[in-house]
């Protein structure tokens, strides 16, 4: 019998400026919703920003959805695959993208999860608490979409293959 | 033609500054400085706010040393509170705040050594720009860089079991903590899966001392005179000379050794410190008022730690300390690369004082806070990884804050860094027809080995990173490079 698949949900930013925290208000929200549904293999995390040790829990996971606020002209959201680089090391190694995680992951870990980006369209990024209204609207399509996803990978359905982008 | 290089931004440092280096028709350095450009805010931010919120409001200074403005704050409203000044909280309460404070410490020294300055050392200073890196490490060095992201993350699960979380936690609060280790927490620490437990961490440490002291016997020429010069130190001792991190006496030795500031008690630190305002820079340079600000200003941080405390009270830690005291014949000691030792004696030191808390049956006590009478006015000092952190608050009868003024660590070292850059931008660039990327990565090396957190010094807002410009004498830019 093939081992049930490990996912991690993974929301990063700093809720104390507005927007910037969509990604750990998804986790709180995915945090109340697993329970209440056949999917223990997911596991969520949270966090102000990516760090370098982030390459371990990464590695421990089949599937990884990292989950961040965009300040993109993009619709409400955007789901896209993670490349793993290493190309652009940034100035400082107190915060990294998740392609230099998962890169990092397979660097050092020798594992690298497929990997997916979730950006949801934030507005508003002053030095306060609180999603701006229009940002509450996207996370909430942005939920529905991702845990319809999450629900096909239910831990029961080990020989499903995996396409999240379909 | 004289010119002028600019460096920016300043690589593998939190924070944005830049730095810039006056060069003459001779191809001399005639200035350098290192400039913080952004702007801070934080003492005005938390003005009118309920002094309770002041140890969760201050972490945001920083997502890199949050859990030691936490604990700064939270030490300075023990004293609004009633509390006494850092020795009257309960057993659990102050063992509690001493072991996230040591695990904050342990994963800041190691991010630094391992993510930061080690490719500097695996590399060489000279080295390729595109290797020197934490890739270049994790390719060429794989066991070294999975080391420092496991000690890395052992250190946050400290934080995150004491604090509540792994950045900007709550677990310290006016008078004391809200939360005990439960055993279950302390086994998982204490007891965890090959790497993660104290005994590893421990044996880590010592391995990574064993890396730079190899280093340092195979390039002791440059180690040693690297950025190079005398100084004074100030810290935090224990009130027996012991190296205290998270409280004691505010002492300062000057570069014979002898003591310059003997032991006062910090809540008086304004009588003792002034911080000067210069046009060029958001950052202020303190010193000692009694010495005046061209002979008082000071070295916070590990090496200036090791040069004024008098002994370690962890085995291991100890004879490295007797081992590092002993190059110096007992002086001070004022190379800054052994910045890198100090950090790393310190590691070895939050490791063992990590595990012995664990085996401490008092982080399962119950009494987390201590009452008394409420005054209007408390000062909270720490050393933090990178140095020295001030957080002095007034308080109104309303319980509002009136009055909020902070010194970070790397405020303290603000004159050490520009004397670093200067040193350094003199040995490596004087007379030289081309200025290379190594030269440059020399400058970056000098600053980075204080650890700068540039973001946390101003309380800056969003990215921040650092930059070298060559100007002529006419200050007119010649030539930049931004990073």
């Amino acid at each position: 019998m093939k081992k049930p698949l490990k996912v991690l949900v993974y929301g990063y930013g700093n809720p104390g400026r507005q927007d910037d925290g969509i990604g750990n208000e998804m986790v709180d929200m995915l945090n109340e919703w697993i329970p209440e549904h056949d999917v223990s293999c997911i596991e969520t995390d949270s966090n102000y920003q990516l760090n370098i040790e982030d390459a371990e829990k990464v590695s421990e996971n089949d599937v990884v959805i990292f989950v961040d606020a965009s300040k993109e002209d993009i619709s409400e959201y955007k789901f896209s695959k993670v490349i793993p680089s290493g190309e652009k090391v940034e100035f400082t190694m107190h915060a990294v993208s998740p392609g230099f995680v998962v890169d990092l992951s397979k660097k050092l870990f020798n594992k690298t999860p497929d990997a997916y980006l979730l950006q949801i369209r934030g507005y508003e990024w002053d030095f306060k608490e609180g999603l701006s209204a229009n940002a509450k609207l996207n996370l909430e399509q942005a939920y529905q979409f991702l845990t319809r996803k999450l629900s096909e990978l239910s831990c029961i359905r080990v020989n499903k293959s995996i396409n999240m982008l379909d | 033609m004289p010119k002028k290089i600019t460096i920016e931004p300043v690589t593998r440092v939190e924070g944005h500054g830049k730095v810039t280096i006056q060069i003459d028709d001779f191809g001399n350095v005639r200035d350098s400085r290192l400039h913080i450009v952004e702007f801070r805010g934080f003492e005005r931010f938390v003005q009118g706010r309920p002094y309770w919120e002041a140890p969760v409001l201050v972490q945001r200074l920083c997502g890199i040393c949050p859990v030691s403005h936490h604990l700064a704050a939270a030490k300075a409203l023990d004293v609004i509170v009633g509390a006494g000044t850092g020795t009257g909280l309960t057993a659990v309460g102050e063992k509690m705040r001493r072991l996230m404070h040591y695990g904050q410490f342990f994963q800041s020294h190691v991010l630094h050594f391992f993510h930061l300055s080690a490719p500097d050392f695996l590399f060489g200073i000279d080295g390729d720009p595109l290797v020197r890196n934490i890739i270049g490490i994790a390719q060429e060095h794989p066991d070294l860089a999975v080391q420092g992201v496991m000690m890395r993350k052992f250190g946050q699960e400290v934080i995150r079991l004491t604090a509540g979380k792994k950045i900007h936690g709550t677990g310290a609060i006016p008078g004391g903590i809200n939360k005990n280790l439960s055993i279950a927490e302390r086994d998982e620490l204490l007891k965890g899966a090959d790497p993660l437990n104290a005994d590893k961490m421990v044996e880590w440490s010592v391995g990574a001392l064993d890396f730079f002291k190899n280093y340092h016997k195979n390039n002791q020429e440059m180690v040693d005179g690297f950025a190079s010069f005398p100084s004074n130190h100030l810290s935090l001792v224990r009130e027996d000379g012991a190296l205290d991190i998270y409280h004691g006496v505010l002492r300062a030795v000057d570069n014979d050794g002898k003591k310059i500031l003997h032991d006062v008690d910090y809540q008086e630190y304004d009588k003792y410190i002034e911080e000067e305002v210069r046009s060029w820079s958001y950052m202020k340079f303190p010193y000692l008022k009694d010495l005046g600000k061209d002979k008082g200003w000071y070295r916070v941080g590990p090496l200036a730690r090791l040069n004024t405390c008098d002994f370690i009270t962890t085995p291991l830690a100890q004879k490295e300390f007797e081992e590092f005291k002993a190059y110096t014949n007992g002086k001070p000691n004022g190379m800054s690369l052994h910045m890198h030792w100090a950090r790393l004696i310190e590691t070895l030191h939050s490791a063992e004082v990590i595990r012995d808390l664990l085996n401490d049956p008092d982080l399962q006590n119950e009494d987390l806070v201590t009452k008394g009478s409420k005054l209007h006015k408390g000062v909270g000092v720490i050393e933090a990884p990178r140095g020295t952190l001030f957080h002095h608050y007034e308080i109104n009868d309303l319980d509002q804050i009136t009055l909020a003024n902070l010194i970070v660590s790397t405020t303290n070292n603000n004159q050490p860094m520009n004397t670093a850059v200067n040193l350094t931008a003199n040995a490596f660039m004087n007379g030289q027809r081309e200025i290379t990327e190594g030269m440059m990565n020399a400058v970056e090396v000098a600053i980075r080995a204080y650890d700068p957190c540039l973001s946390c010094a101003t309380h800056a807002m969003g990215q921040m990173p650092l930059e070298v410009s060559l100007v002529n004498e006419a200050n007119e830019i010649i030539h930049r490079r931004t990073k």
